[in-house]
Formats: structure tokens, C-alpha cells, sequence
């Protein structure tokens, strides 16, 4: 069935974007990304105008972050009280972001800025989880291994401003989640993503969470960065297509839900071993294009009417 | 109009659309319209070449950049660009016979009639080397696309009186006023010309979509924010009474 998106001004197949939006939302229930990373390049090769699929990406990882936070609730996997110091540094972080952004676009090299960063940070932060986990996964096979400490005492816990965060058993400084957020914040700009790939490392092996609290706190800050962001791009630039978000949200909320439980099931170093291919893979098809001849040299932006 | 072809004005177009507005509506998938006409004559057909027909179909016009890409340091860059004052968002150009055949260069400079005379890029030698080499792009790229088309011999003639042509209006249609141009032809030159104008246009939910967004915008991110969330807890809610 085909279906003419009246922002993007394209006319799509209907089912694919519900597939689409699909299983986007079953990672990011199983993982406890926002899906960001992955809505927005596929967007583009079915022909959405890259502004348009950055804002509408954006839209659909509030429903599906929802959704997936709810499910989270009720297993008690959001520690709020980290989820508001997250957001704080987030906010701040976006505002640098969008600064810089704004710089990078004068300069006319935006795109492989963003390209750029991308590599970087996905196939930095893929590399590490994917060593990490594959080590413990590894370990655990082992029977009579020493069991991994769940905190080890390091500068962190040296800092000031210690704040008790009851749903993930810690009592640290405000300082280390703030500078992560605003990280987190400052990349979600960059690169219109949610930041959960980013925000759930930096949880589990900076702040030393527990991984159960972990997936539903990164869900409760990404759906205020990216509503914040969604809200961004309707008012300055009109790219958020509701009939396009409508489609990848009913398809992704479902996405969610199943992801939710079968990501239940799964063991923590299944999970990140997982996640860690997934964000690999999107790294390296990016640095491809960078790096092969492209068949076609030119490219045409145009505004059009 | 007649007036200004005083050497064949004996020949005029009387012509018709299939449609002459498109309706964007929510299961739009492109559109064709039927361009049909006839030649009007006091008197027998004049002596010499064979009767041609000509029709261009014109979208609205914007500026467009058009970038090059490099090698810089191992990776590919955006290194030049080119900026072409106006260029259609579509074109196609319908003919009864080979363009090189039935219209000379000098007409096709007057009146504007292949895409390479209707793309304004004035200046932009002084932007990058080969500037020639970007125009030569932006037409690959979007005769790609479809929004350009070169439809040889796809205007059908009969008797040297009655002509048709069906042109296909992509998927991926942009709002505005669509220029409809009609030429007769003799000898490489044009001697009658006639203009419509299609009204394409969004409708229904589009329209509203559209207008919400561009007259409202942050009511319309709020709006966005509302349904997003409504959905979200919507499913949970519904899977929760699957479950239970």
C-alpha cells in the first residue's frame, strides 16, 4: 500500500516503514537504545530527505522509549533519581551541541562531520563493549572463576556532592553522571541520535549500575532529549513528518514490547555481546562510504517548493 | 499569438489536458495526464517539411547546489560546489520525432525548450573548474530520479492534424504550478505555441498535515510529542491485557 508522506514529500510503501519501525523498536526494547543510530540511515535509503528522517527519527524514539520505559517500571529498572541528574548534564550538552552544530553548517562540511562521528563513536564504543563482554562471557563459562566485584573503589568515589541513588545501590558524586550526560547530550545533537548506545555503556562501566537499572534509566533520559529535540526541528526547520512517525511508531511500539521480554531472557553478556555487533556493523557500513569511490561523484541539494 | 508567427499563420493548436489540477492526497502514487490537441487551418497544409508537436511539462523551479566530491586524505569530501540559480523540480520534454531532427538550436534558444536551456545557472564559470561538468551532474542526477525525461517520439500524430501524449507525473511530486507548453513545428522552427498550467496541490489529511506545520509549528512538535507518547503507552497498555 502505497502511502505520499506529506512532509517529506515522497510517496512510500506503507508496510515497509511498519516493518521498519518494527524491528528498530525491538532492539531498542531489548537493548535499551532509543534506535536513533539506526531509524535515521535507513530512512535515507528508501529515498527520506535527510532532515526530514533526523526529525522524524527523533519522534519515533520518543514512542518507542516510552513504551519500552513503562515496561521497564514495572520490573523496577528506572532509578529516577539518576535519570534527573543524567538529564540535567543532557540539557546543557545538547545546547553545546546545537552550537557547534551550527558552526560545522556555515563551514559546509556538516555531512562528514556527522559522518565522522559516527565511526568515531560507534565503533569506539562497539569495539570496547564487544571486548569487554565477550571477556566476561567468557569468564562465566568458567566454572570456579572468581566472581567480578560489583563496585570497585576508584577516583569516582573521591568526588564531592555524593548523592544516594537507592535504586541502583550507589552513594557517588553528582559530578561523574552530570559530565555523562552532558556527553551524551552534546553527541545526541551532533549526530540526532537518542544516545542510548553511548549513555548505556558509560552507565554500566563508569558509574558501575547495576545492569538491571540500567536500560530503563537510559529509556526515561532519552525521551526527553529527543522529545526536546523533536520540538527543536518542528519549530525551526518543519521536517517532522507526523504521518511518517505515525507509521514507525506503530510498528515500533510493538517492536518494543517484544524486544522488552525476549531481551528478559537473554543473559546481560548475550545482551551487550549483542548490542556491540549491532552498533559495529552500522559503524563500519558508514566508514565504508567514506572510504570506497562513490558511483556517482556529484550530489544535488536543492530546496525544494 | 498567432501575430507572432506572421510567416506560418495559417496554423494555430487548439488543445486539452485530461486534467488541469492534481490531487496530493494520503494513497498518491504519481499521476498521468493526457495532453491531446489539434491544428487549427484556414487553408490547406503549407507546402514544405512535415508537421512536428512539442509539448514540455515544467515544475516549479528552485536554486540548487550541486557539490563534487574528492579525495582528501583517504576519505571521500565534499570539495567543490556549484550553485545554479534555478533548476525544475521536474521536466519532461514529449516530441513527435527526434529533437535534433524537427528543432533548430536557434528556436531552442528562444524558446526555452530542452532542459539544458531552461536550467538558469549565470556565473558560474568563476565557482569551480569545469563548471560545464556540474550542470552536465545535476542532469544525471535527477534524469535518475525522474524528475527529467526525454520522451523521443512519444507524441502521437495524426494526419498532421490531431496529436496526443501521455506524461507520467512521479510519486515523489512537488506543490506548485506545473507549466504546460505546446509547440508546432516546420522546417526546425516553431510556428504556433500555446501555454496551461496545472495546479498541483495538496489535499485532505496532507493539507492539514502541512498547513499545521507550517502555520503552527510548535503546537505541531507538541502535537507529534502527544501521539508519540499516546502510542507508546497505548501498546504497553495493550500487551499488558495480552498477557493477562
Amino acid at each position: 500500500m502505497q502511502l505520499y508522506l506529506p512532509i517529506a514529500e515522497v510517496s512510500v510503501n506503507a508496510f515497509l516503514i511498519l516493518g521498519l519501525g518494527g524491528i528498530v523498536g525491538f532492539l531498542s526494547g531489548m537493548f535499551g537504545v532509543g534506535g536513533g543510530f539506526l531509524i535515521t540511515p535507513l530512512l535515507f535509503f528508501i529515498g527520506v530527505p535527510p532532515a526530514v528522517a533526523v526529525a522524524t527519527g527523533a519522534n519515533q524514539v520518543v514512542a518507542s522509549s516510552i513504551s519500552g520505559v513503562l515496561a521497564q517500571l514495572r520490573r523496577k529498572g528506572v532509578d529516577f533519581a539518576m535519570g534527573w541528574v543524567l538529564l540535567a548534564g543532557g540539557i546543557i550538552g545538547s545546547a553545546i551541541g546545537v552550537w557547534v552544530f551550527g558552526i560545522m553548517t556555515r563551514l559546509g562540511q556538516i555531512d562528514l562531520f556527522v559522518q565522522l562521528s559516527y565511526v568515531l563513536f560507534l565503533g569506539l564504543i562497539g569495539a570496547m563493549m564487544f571486548q569487554e563482554s565477550l571477556r566476561s562471557l567468557l569468564r562465566s563459562r568458567k566454572t570456579g572463576a572468581p566472581v567480578r566485584r560489583a563496585h570497585v573503589h576508584s577516583w569516582v568515589h573521591g568526588l564531592p556532592f555524593k548523592m544516594k541513588f537507592r535504586a541502583s545501590g550507589l552513594y557517588i558524586s553528582v559530578i561523574p553522571p552530570i559530565l555523562i550526560g552532558a556527553a551524551v547530550g552534546f553527541l545526541s545533537a551532533i549526530m540526532g541520535v537518542g544516545g542510548g548506545f553511548i549513555l548505556v555503556p558509560a552507565m554500566i562501566y563508569l558509574l558501575g549500575m547495576p545492569t538491571k537499572v540500567v536500560i530503563g534509566t537510559s529509556l526515561f533520559q532519552i525521551i526527553f532529549v529527543t522529545g526536546f529535540t523533536t520540538v527543536m526541528h518542528a519549530v525551526n526547520s518543519q521536517t517532522v513528518d507526523m504521518m511518517l512517525a505515525l507509521l514507525l511508531i506503530l510498528g515500533g511500539v510493538v517492536g518494543a514490547q517484544i524486544g522488552t521480554r525476549v531481551g528478559v531472557r537473554l543473559k546481560a553478556e548475550q545482551l551487550r555481546i549483542l548490542l556491540s555487533l549491532l552498533v559495529l556493523t552500522v559503524a563500519i557500513r558508514i566508514a565504508v562510504d567514506l572510504l570506497v569511490t562513490p558511483s556517482e561523484l556529484y550530489s544535488v541539494t536543492g530546496a525544494l517548493p | 499569438m498567432l501575430l507572432a508567427f506572421p510567416a506560418a499563420a495559417q496554423e494555430a493548436i487548439v488543445a486539452g489536458m485530461s486534467q488541469n489540477r492534481v490531487s496530493i492526497t494520503a494513497d498518491f502514487d504519481g499521476s498521468e495526464i493526457l495532453i491531446y490537441g489539434a491544428v487549427k487551418r484556414d487553408a490547406p497544409p503549407p507546402e514544405g517539411g512535415p508537421l512536428e508537436v512539442i509539448v514540455t511539462v515544467e515544475g516549479p523551479s528552485t536554486p540548487v547546489s550541486v557539490r563534487r566530491k574528492g579525495r582528501v586524505a583517504g576519505i571521500w569530501v565534499n570539495t567543490a560546489a556549484v550553485h545554479v540559480d534555478s533548476a525544475p523540480s521536474f521536466y519532461a520534454v514529449a516530441t513527435s520525432g527526434p529533437l535534433k531532427h524537427i528543432l533548430s538550436d536557434t528556436d531552442n534558444l528562444r524558446y526555452g525548450i530542452t532542459i539544458e536551456r531552461v536550467i538558469r545557472a549565470i556565473g558560474i564559470s568563476g565557482e569551480a573548474d569545469k563548471a560545464g561538468e556540474f550542470i552536465l551532474a545535476l542532469l544525471r542526477v535527477r534524469t535518475n530520479e525522474g524528475r527529467y525525461r526525454i520522451l523521443e517520439g512519444k507524441v502521437e500524430l495524426t494526419e498532421e492534424t490531431l496529436f496526443r501524449t501521455d506524461i507520467v507525473l512521479p510519486s515523489n511530486l512537488t506543490e506548485g504550478e506545473y507549466k504546460v507548453r505546446l509547440f508546432l513545428l516546420r522546417n526546425k522552427h516553431v510556428i504556433a505555441s500555446q501555454e496551461r498550467i496545472i495546479g498541483v496541490r495538496k489535499e485532505g489529511l496532507e493539507r492539514w498535515i502541512f498547513n499545521l506545520a507550517q502555520q503552527q509549528p510548535l503546537l505541531y512538535g507538541l502535537l507529534s510529542l502527544v501521539l508519540a507518547a499516546l502510542a507508546g503507552w497505548g501498546a504497553s497498555a495493550a500487551f499488558r491485557l495480552i498477557r493477562a
